[in-house]
């Protein structure tokens, strides 16, 4: 199950912290990262977010798959954007000034190019930090941690049995999905589009209806044990606070302060240096 | 109004967990390369019309948070929770349905696709593109035609896919009054 979320156990300090630290920090990093589009921050950020990873031992090699992911992610929606409209970044900034000599309706703008670099120090910007938390938090503590953080713990026991089910399910999606094809049901490019959502049908019906018997066999074992009677419950996962966790928390919070400090001082989200 | 539980949260539980494993590993190719059709939301919609409108939410942004998660791409809030919508209101709009009570019939099903029609116009035209321009300050024109897409590929799949399940699921449970005395 472990794999399947690419924890990667290992011992550094940001391991260390408790799954509700990093949560909190990844809510107030990335709230910091939404908010602003201002391009010092976003620089400071992005560098940031990649500086931690040598802290937590965690390689390129660990998440090349992902980061290529990302990469051709990135390249398509920035392509996009210049395609629908190579307008924006005018309307943004307020001034118009066009580059290489060129006019027209594609022709590149200097405020263009600049905004769409703060589109892709965006991406810079959150996604390091998300790729060290899947790296770094191990699936199991992070039901704790919900529960910590104050989301009420059945919602939190929800998650918990979401991830627990996960491999269960996994598992008997293939069995049926082998027998259905050996009983000639088609899923590949060869049959018609049609014919390969109803074969997925196939595979869902009986999936779905023994999740139904699952869930009522899973209520009745909870409800025998009086599951939500009490106001609280204890986690086999839970960590204590160490200091550390409180310094991480503080940083990330002062982050998002800073964001929200120059999201006021600039008068905008955007960091205009157009206009002087 | 479904009261709040044990089986629903077991149901948000188990719901998330067939959402993930239909998002991340059944992946049936469309014509368009490198695009996949999403078949959880047919899922989504059934799990959201039998257990109400909180279970649906709440299977819908778990499940999406854990495939998002899972890919290591960074977590779209703004997609994340367009799926929880479509799941909240897709649960209010069929909240009159009787899947579990074995009731599914023609009017059943007309209710069920409207329902979803609507739920899957508002998340994907409606919610997932302001959110995207309010996180990203992304052009409009580009935002929507993705929403407009998705909107559309998800309407399909979900009227195919969930009404078969909802019409399996139905016959599974036996009807009031199916008893006949023999004489």
């Amino acid at each position: 199950m472990n794999n399947l979320f690419n924890y990667i156990e290992k011992e550094s300090p940001i391991h260390g912290l408790t799954g509700a630290t990093k949560l909190v920090c990844l809510l107030l990093w990335s709230l910091a990262a939404m908010t602003t589009y201002d391009t010092r921050l976003l620089v400071v950020l992005a560098i940031f977010g990649i500086a931690l990873f040598p802290v937590g031992k965690i390689g390129v090699k660990d998440i090349s798959f992902m980061l290529w992911f990302t990469l051709v992610f990135l390249v398509l929606n920035t392509v996009l954007v210049y395609l629908f409209s190579p307008h924006h970044g005018t309307e943004i900034y307020g001034t118009c000034t066009y580059l290489f000599g060129l006019s027209g309706h594609f022709a590149p703008t200097a405020e263009q190019l600049f905004f769409q670099l703060n589109y892709i120090l965006k991406y810079f910007a959150t996604i390091p930090f998300v790729l060290l938390f899947v790296c770094t938090t191990n699936p199991s503590e992070f039901a704790a941690s919900l529960n910590k953080i104050g989301v009420s713990y059945s919602v939190s026991y929800s998650v918990a049995l979401a991830l627990r089910y996960i491999p269960d399910i996994q598992k008997q999606y293939h069995e049926i999905s082998q027998a259905s094809q050996a009983r000639g049901v088609e899923l590949s490019k060869k049959a018609s589009l049609m014919k390969r959502l109803k074969s997925a049908s196939a595979i869902l019906v009986p999936l779905i209806l023994s999740s139904m018997d699952r869930i009522e066999i899973i209520s009745n074992a909870m409800e025998l044990r009086c599951f939500g009677k009490n106001k609280k419950r204890t986690w086999y996962m839970a960590q204590k606070f160490k200091p550390l966790d409180y310094i991480s928390i503080v940083v990330c919070a002062l982050l998002l302060v800073v964001s929200l400090t120059l999201t006021y001082i600039n008068g905008s989200r955007f960091y205009n240096p157009f206009i002087r | 109004m479904r009261k709040f539980t044990v089986k629903t949260i077991v149901a948000i539980g188990i719901g998330a967990a067939l959402f993930f494993v239909l998002g991340r590993f059944v992946a049936i190719p469309s014509p368009v390369p490198n695009t996949n059709i999403s078949i959880q939301y047919g899922l989504l919609a059934f799990i959201a019309a039998v257990f109400g409108p909180f279970a649906g939410a709440l299977a819908g942004l778990i499940g999406h948070f854990f495939i998002d998660f899972s890919y290591g791409w960074g977590v779209w809030w703004s997609w994340v929770i367009a799926s929880a919508v479509f799941g909240c209101l897709m649960g209010i709009f069929s909240s009159k349905l009787k899947i579990d009570e074995g009731e599914f019939g023609v009017k059943g099903i007309i209710t069920f696709n409207v329902a979803q029609a609507i739920s899957h116009l508002l998340a994907w035209v409606g919610v997932a593109p302001c959110l995207d321009i309010l996180m990203f300050q992304e052009p409009v024109d580009k935002v929507f035609l993705q929403g407009i897409t998705g909107a559309i590929i998800n309407i399909i799949t979900t009227a195919i896919i969930g009404t078969i399940v909802c019409l399996a699921y139905a016959k599974t449970i036996p009807q009031k009054g199916s008893l006949k005395e023999e004489n």
